[in-house]
């Protein structure tokens, strides 16, 4: 009762990288709560699942596994939640920002009649005062996130229902083990009390799913481009630039829409989130939503030809010029002076 | 009964899209009413979707649904211009300060008004919240399963509906029975243009409220053309419990609000010579920005 708990995704057997970024948060929240971190997994049956799990500083991990509970199906999982949270009655339940997270929260959401906030980026324990109700809530869950295309930042609470439900964006928070050996005990779930057949209506026919992802997040050096490098061609500047110099390629929400790459290499509010040591805005003009998701890296160039791009009063440097002759001399440039 | 009935819900935003320097403020902030509103980019997208099934099944009718203020009938009358057959505006003060689980029950309402129908198609998410809650959420409320993230509608016929769906590492393709919920991906297909014909034909297509507020006289044109009255629906005609709806009825609360503030450093502007570049690229090497 009154715990924290963390939906943890798995796919082909390995725990998705947001679920330990959750755990991570739910112990600190735990601690501090002076409550339990609950973890629940359900899929087919994975062996040593606990293993990876329990050290994250879980206290009870519930299992509820079935062949026909993986690959992922909105209503069996919703079912399984809906009842589990229902009967555990946590304070706060947690779920990453994924195409699952952002599929199932919703619906549990709805069932439970629970406030929800989708995308969070940071966590914290508050409290609030109701001013018209002169009320005053302890240990509440701030939910911090971006609205309004990145330009405003929002503190959601949900005052009076239970669980604070929450989905949090991946790569925000850090992962780190708690105690390798944590004792924590794994409760498993008869799935016969929770689903039945009409949860699986409907079908899965065809599924791909690529193993390696694009994954530019962790790249200390990223070279973006926009709209305006002009064409798919000629982002293999970029992705010439990016490989002398070790790093990898993104791009802005418009370079997608012109299919000049492909979306897990987005960054900005609807892609992903980036802090690199250095990144290199090329034809990128600036807009707000784009900013939200690589502001925060440690130093910007922004080669651009308009010298009243927005991005040029965030970039560290700001080369007035067109990307197509700018990239190759960075390129000469570095191979000569590298050691 | 030949075709389909098919329901698109719709949301009219603020386009945050091009938050251009006219939408800034002095102080650094968003001057939201600078920004204009627009028909949301993934619910044109979920109308694009219906449309194709109705070009491809006669008898198809597709009405869109939406909820907001007495302008956001402008995105019912674009969305007839496209192709749509009609549109429901939900406007009522009471629903005010809606959260997406208001808002779902709300909406959930009106599609139970609506019914029978057998599909209904929705953007993924708005981009002034980004939640992608909304759709998810009626479903449940409704009680018939939810497809999200649809990229394309593969086959559909009377009994059930197969759909691509875009995941953040790849495709899946699902089969559901229908009735069933569909939100559409900012991946599928854009929608089509404005058809100058249908432009002629719903040009004078209003709400009652519209109507009433209007200087012209089209009171007979309206009477003699139905399909031009935009249909408005308050609590009332939903028979809502107004416990669940606006403030009252959204569980989550925004405690605080904080502007994000774009504050210019010090930034040195570089030409595309080449000593300047090599000097840059010297610098970085030494700070060991670069290795």
């Amino acid at each position: 009762m009154n715990n924290i708990i963390v939906y943890c995704e798995i796919e082909d057997g390995i725990l998705a990288d947001v679920s330990l970024e959750l755990l991570t948060k739910g112990r600190k929240l735990a601690d501090e709560l002076k409550c339990e971190l609950e973890a629940v997994v359900i899929s087919n049956e994975v062996e040593g699942i606990e293993k990876v799990i329990l050290p994250y500083g879980v206290d009870t991990l519930f299992l509820a596994q079935e062949e026909r509970l993986y690959p992922y199906l909105t209503l069996p999982h919703t079912s399984i939640l809906t009842k589990l949270l229902s009967d555990e009655k946590p304070q706060i339940a947690l779920f990453g920002a994924t195409s699952i997270g952002r599929d199932l929260a919703p619906r549990i959401a709805s069932a439970l009649r629970c406030g929800l906030t989708a995308d969070c980026t940071s966590l914290e324990i508050g409290e609030h005062r109701d001013k018209k109700q002169k009320k005053d809530y302890k240990d509440l869950l701030l939910q911090i996130r971006p609205a309004f295309g990145g330009n405003i930042i929002a503190t959601i609470i949900n005052p009076e229902t239970r669980p604070q439900m929450a989905t949090v964006r991946e790569g925000v928070m850090k992962k780190e083990i708690y105690a390798p050996n944590y004792k924590g005990k794994v409760n498993i779930l008869d799935t016969s009390k929770y689903i039945n057949e009409e949860d699986f209506i409907v079908k899965i026919l065809e599924r791909h799913i690529e193993k390696k992802k694009i994954d530019i997040k962790n790249s200390h050096i990223i070279v973006s481009g926009g709209y305006g490098v002009g064409s798919k061609e000629n982002f293999e500047l970029l992705f010439e630039l990016a490989d002398v110099l070790g790093g990898d390629v993104g791009g802005s929400r418009a370079a997608v829409d012109a299919g000049f790459i492909p979306h897990e290499r987005q960054v900005g509010q609807t892609g992903i989130t980036v802090r690199p040591h250095l990144y290199i805005a090329c034809g990128i003009s600036g807009a707000v939503q784009h900013r939200a998701g690589m502001e925060e890296s440690a130093m910007i160039i922004s080669i651009n030809k308009d010298a009243e791009a927005p991005i040029n009063n965030i970039a560290d440097y700001a080369i007035i010029g067109d990307v197509g002759d700018v990239l190759p001399k960075m390129i000469k440039y570095y191979k000569k002076n590298a050691k | 009964m030949k075709g389909y009935k098919i329901i698109v819900l719709a949301k009219q935003v603020p386009d945050t899209r091009n938050v251009g320097k006219d939408a800034m403020k002095a102080n650094g902030t968003v001057n939201r009413a600078a920004l204009p509103a627009v028909f949301n980019p993934e619910d044109l997208k979920a109308l694009e979707q219906a449309l194709r099934i109705k070009d491809e099944n006669p008898g198809t009718t597709v009405t869109l649904l939406t909820m907001g203020p007495g302008r956001a009938a402008e995105i019912i009358r674009e969305g007839l211009y496209r192709g749509a057959d009609d549109g429901i505006l939900i406007t009522d003060r009471k629903f005010a300060g809606s959260d997406t689980l208001a808002t779902s029950y709300a909406i959930s309402l009106a599609i139970k008004k609506l019914s029978p129908y057998d599909l209904i198609l929705s953007g993924r998410q708005a981009i002034d919240g980004d939640t992608a809650q909304v759709g998810p959420q009626a479903a449940e409320k409704i009680g018939i399963p939810q497809i999200t993230y649809c990229e394309e509608v593969v086959a559909i016929t009377k009994k059930s509906i197969q759909i691509k769906r875009r995941l953040e590492r790849g495709v899946e393709t699902v089969e559901a029975p229908l009735p069933v919920l569909v939100t559409v991906h900012g991946s599928a297909p854009d929608c089509r243009s404005r058809n100058a014909k249908l432009l002629m034909k719903y040009k004078h297509a209003e709400t009652v409220t519209e109507r009433q507020d209007g200087t012209d006289d089209y009171l007979e044109l309206h009477d003699a053309r139905p399909y031009l009255n935009i249909h408005e629906w308050t609590v009332d005609d939903l028979n809502a419990d107004e416990e669940w709806l606006g403030l009252s009825g959204s569980p989550t609360k925004v405690k605080k609000v904080t502007n994000v503030v774009f504050t210019a450093k010090e930034s040195k502007v570089l030409g595309d010579k080449d000593d300047e570049i090599e000097e840059l690229i010297q610098e970085l090497l030494e700070n060991h920005t670069i290795g």
